[in-house]
């Protein structure tokens, strides 16, 4: 799908279930960060927040071909991989609130959203550090013999650290069941892309390694659904890692209240104008993929979903102070934490 | 003299082989891998034909397979990373940071993930690895091959930190990091590795465990207490017996794991004593002494004959020149002139 014709339908296309699970991923991020800053604006949360918004295909992109036993690590912009994993709105909310009801019971926040039953096994807030990490769970199944995949996600910021290095290198030689998907939103913190990195396309990085870069456009949910779909299968099959590149935009910044001076404002304007949720809804309606009756009984669903996890969050306790000394170790009784 | 267990330097049973550390740790790293395939190693070096720089892994990936004994790049925060991500799928790796001055190039992956992610989770996601490193002056190695980075780890909530004296120990506690379920550095000091006669000891076959957190007093003693771990648990027995000549009756604590560590043995007996002395290979300066020592006067103050004193190494990266090194490293007689304040 060319972002500017939606009315034009692509062959390679897959079928109307998989566009619409996409979507209904893709929508539930969108009004998911919608209700996010907007209770952020108006003073009714207060908490760290690094928007997702624009780069919602991809992680729907991968999140239609993964298994609940498959494994997702990401990083703190991971609200879109989270949903896209599956962790539930309620306990998902109720982390980024710090409630005893959230995922990892208010002690993680939004930067470490945890939920083993949806395979989030690991959101970490260090730059790159989902990498090395991601390979653990490749050498796990590798060692089980069993076919899960990993998909760790990273910005084009943690191409430039020493741990996407040393992971890339550890999973092409021992072939490891790891996709490495580096979402280009084109700027590391407050840095554009070409500032900090030597490369035009993070891809290229791949040839290094040994194993393949693909670059996709991560608008569009169609061709990254395809790319996607053959790294996680390559990987399933025991073939070894993929490096993808899907190119996006951060529309909001790096995180919840930055004043953006450093992005050009024309480009934003242009990229939000070219919205990939909006567009990717007006090119289902045009296809006939589906019908707006449809896809607005899909937004209420999601929109009445998030009303009962914002409640249920806000109407969660925090956690009882004795949780301070918890899970610091197996044993917390005797090793010291106080 | 000697208390409580087989383990013990001076009352050794005679049945048990005596062993240098290095093949104690090899025997455990053989039993866990034994008992349980969710058990496997990694690091630099560690495979056949070479076995470790240190010959600590020796003929493990032959009985056990490449894939279960990884032989990496030259890469730590890989080799961590994989460790934690493994340890979360449910395995028990063993990674072998091959020196303890290299903790630098992966501190990331240790204590922003391998310390934090069962706390950062609320315990749905423990990471029970163990990290193998090399440590200590005196082998000519210079800065960035012999320190002694402990207090880094003890610092750091969530990791676990052990340090062996004997070889015995060395078995035993490794075995026990490897079946605990939190990340633990496992210290060994590569002057004890090979040498049998200074440090050997009989090391009991099969799966024998010490638990964590659990002091062995390693010579009785009522005069003075000294507190040490690792390989200055030796100097302090040495120390010890050159005070003995003199009417001084030390009692040697061998801490065994820092964290967590076993305050009760050491308050009881310097509640006995009414003195101390910490000694640690260490940089003097915030090392665990400094820890120890505070710990000791808040809860004993009113109790004790004089201030504790430290005894640690120079607060000065590790010389390369062997006199330099020496004067580095704390010695028998730097413990014996510290005994000597406290009671002046």
């Amino acid at each position: 799908m060319s972002q500017n014709t939606p009315a034009v339908d692509r062959p390679d296309a897959p079928d109307r279930d998989t566009l619409l699970a996409m979507f209904e991923i893709q929508s539930r991020i969108k009004l998911c960060d919608e209700r996010f800053r907007s209770l952020l604006t108006s003073g009714q949360i207060q908490l760290i927040y690094y928007s997702p918004r624009g780069q919602e295909c991809i992680s729907a992109g991968w999140g239609v071909h993964l298994r609940p036993d498959d494994y997702v690590v990401t990083i703190y912009r991971g609200l879109h991989d989270h949903l896209a994993k599956g962790v539930p709105l309620r306990e998902l909310w109720a982390e980024f609130l710090g409630r005893a009801t959230g995922t990892c019971k208010g002690k993680g926040g939004p930067m470490h959203i945890t939920h083993p039953e949806s395979g989030l096994m690991v959101t970490t807030g260090i730059v790159g550090s989902g990498i090395p990490i991601a390979n653990g769970f490749g050498i796990a199944a590798q060692l089980d013999g069993t076919d899960q995949v990993t998909v760790v996600n990273f910005g084009d910021g943690a191409s430039n650290i020493g741990a996407f290095h040393e992971g890339l290198n550890m999973a092409a030689v021992w072939k490891l069941p790891v996709v490495f998907v580096c979402q280009n939103n084109l700027y590391g913190e407050h840095t554009p892309m070409a500032m900090s990195t030597g490369v035009e396309f993070i891809s290229e990085r791949a040839a290094s390694y040994g194993m393949p870069g693909v670059t996709v456009n991560g608008n569009d949910p169609v061709a990254t659904w395809k790319v996607m779909g053959e790294a996680i299968a390559r990987a399933r099959r025991g073939e070894g890692p993929t490096l993808v590149e899907a190119r996006t935009y951060r529309f909001h910044g790096h995180l919840m209240g930055d004043a953006m001076e450093y992005m050009d404002k024309e480009e934003r304007r242009l990229a939000m104008e070219a919205d990939p949720v909006v567009l990717y809804r007006d090119w289902l309606l045009a296809n006939g993929h589906a019908t707006e009756d449809q896809l607005a009984e899909m937004e209420e669903v999601i929109t009445a979903a998030i009303d009962d996890a914002v409640e249920f969050a806000v109407n969660s306790p925090f956690p009882d102070e004795s949780e301070l000394y918890t899970d610091v170790y197996a044993d917390d009784s005797k090793a010291a934490t106080r | 003299m000697s208390t409580t267990t087989d383990t013990t330097i001076t009352d050794a049973p005679v049945e048990h082989p005596v062993l240098p550390m290095a093949s104690a740790i090899n025997q455990a790293l053989d039993v866990a891998m034994g008992l349980d395939p969710k058990v496997f190693l990694l690091g630099e070096d560690i495979a056949e034909p070479s076995g470790g720089v240190y010959k600590v892994t020796k003929g493990l990936s032959t009985k056990y397979g490449t894939a279960r004994v990884r032989k990496t790049a030259i890469s730590e925060a890989a080799i961590i990373g994989a460790a934690v991500g493994s340890a979360i799928a449910g395995y028990r790796p063993v990674a072998e940071i091959m020196m303890m001055d290299f903790l630098a190039v992966c501190l990331d992956q240790v204590t922003n993930h391998a310390g934090k992610i069962r706390y950062m989770s609320g315990g749905q996601t423990p990471v029970p690895m163990v990290i193998r490193t090399s440590a200590g002056a005196g082998r000519g190695f210079g800065a960035q091959h012999s320190e002694l980075l402990e207090a880094w780890m003890i610092h750091t909530p969530g990791i676990k930190v052990v340090m062996p004296s004997t070889p015995a120990d060395a078995k035993g506690l490794l075995l026990t990091a490897i079946f605990d379920d939190d990340p633990v550095l496992f210290i060994e000091q590569m002057m004890m590795y090979w040498d049998v006669k200074r440090f050997g000891g009989p090391v009991p076959p099969g799966d024998v465990r010490i638990p964590f957190g659990v002091a062995d007093i390693k010579r009785a003693g009522t005069d003075v207490t000294l507190i040490s771990y690792g390989r200055q648990v030796h100097d302090c027995l040495a120390a010890a017996g050159q005070l003995a000549q003199e009417g001084i009756e030390a009692e040697v604590v061998d801490l065994r794991t820092l964290v967590p560590c076993d305050e009760q043995t050491v308050f009881a007996s310097v509640t006995k004593t009414k003195r101390a002395v910490v000694v640690h290979e260490a940089v003097t300066r915030c090392g665990f002494g400094a820890e120890l020592s505070s710990r000791i006067h808040e809860e004993l103050f009113g109790e004790l004959a004089a201030p504790v004193q430290r005894v640690g190494g120079a607060n000065t990266p590790v010389p390369y020149a062997s006199n330099l090194e020496a004067d580095f490293i704390p010695q028998a007689h730097d413990i014996v002139a510290a005994v000597k304040r406290t009671i002046k």
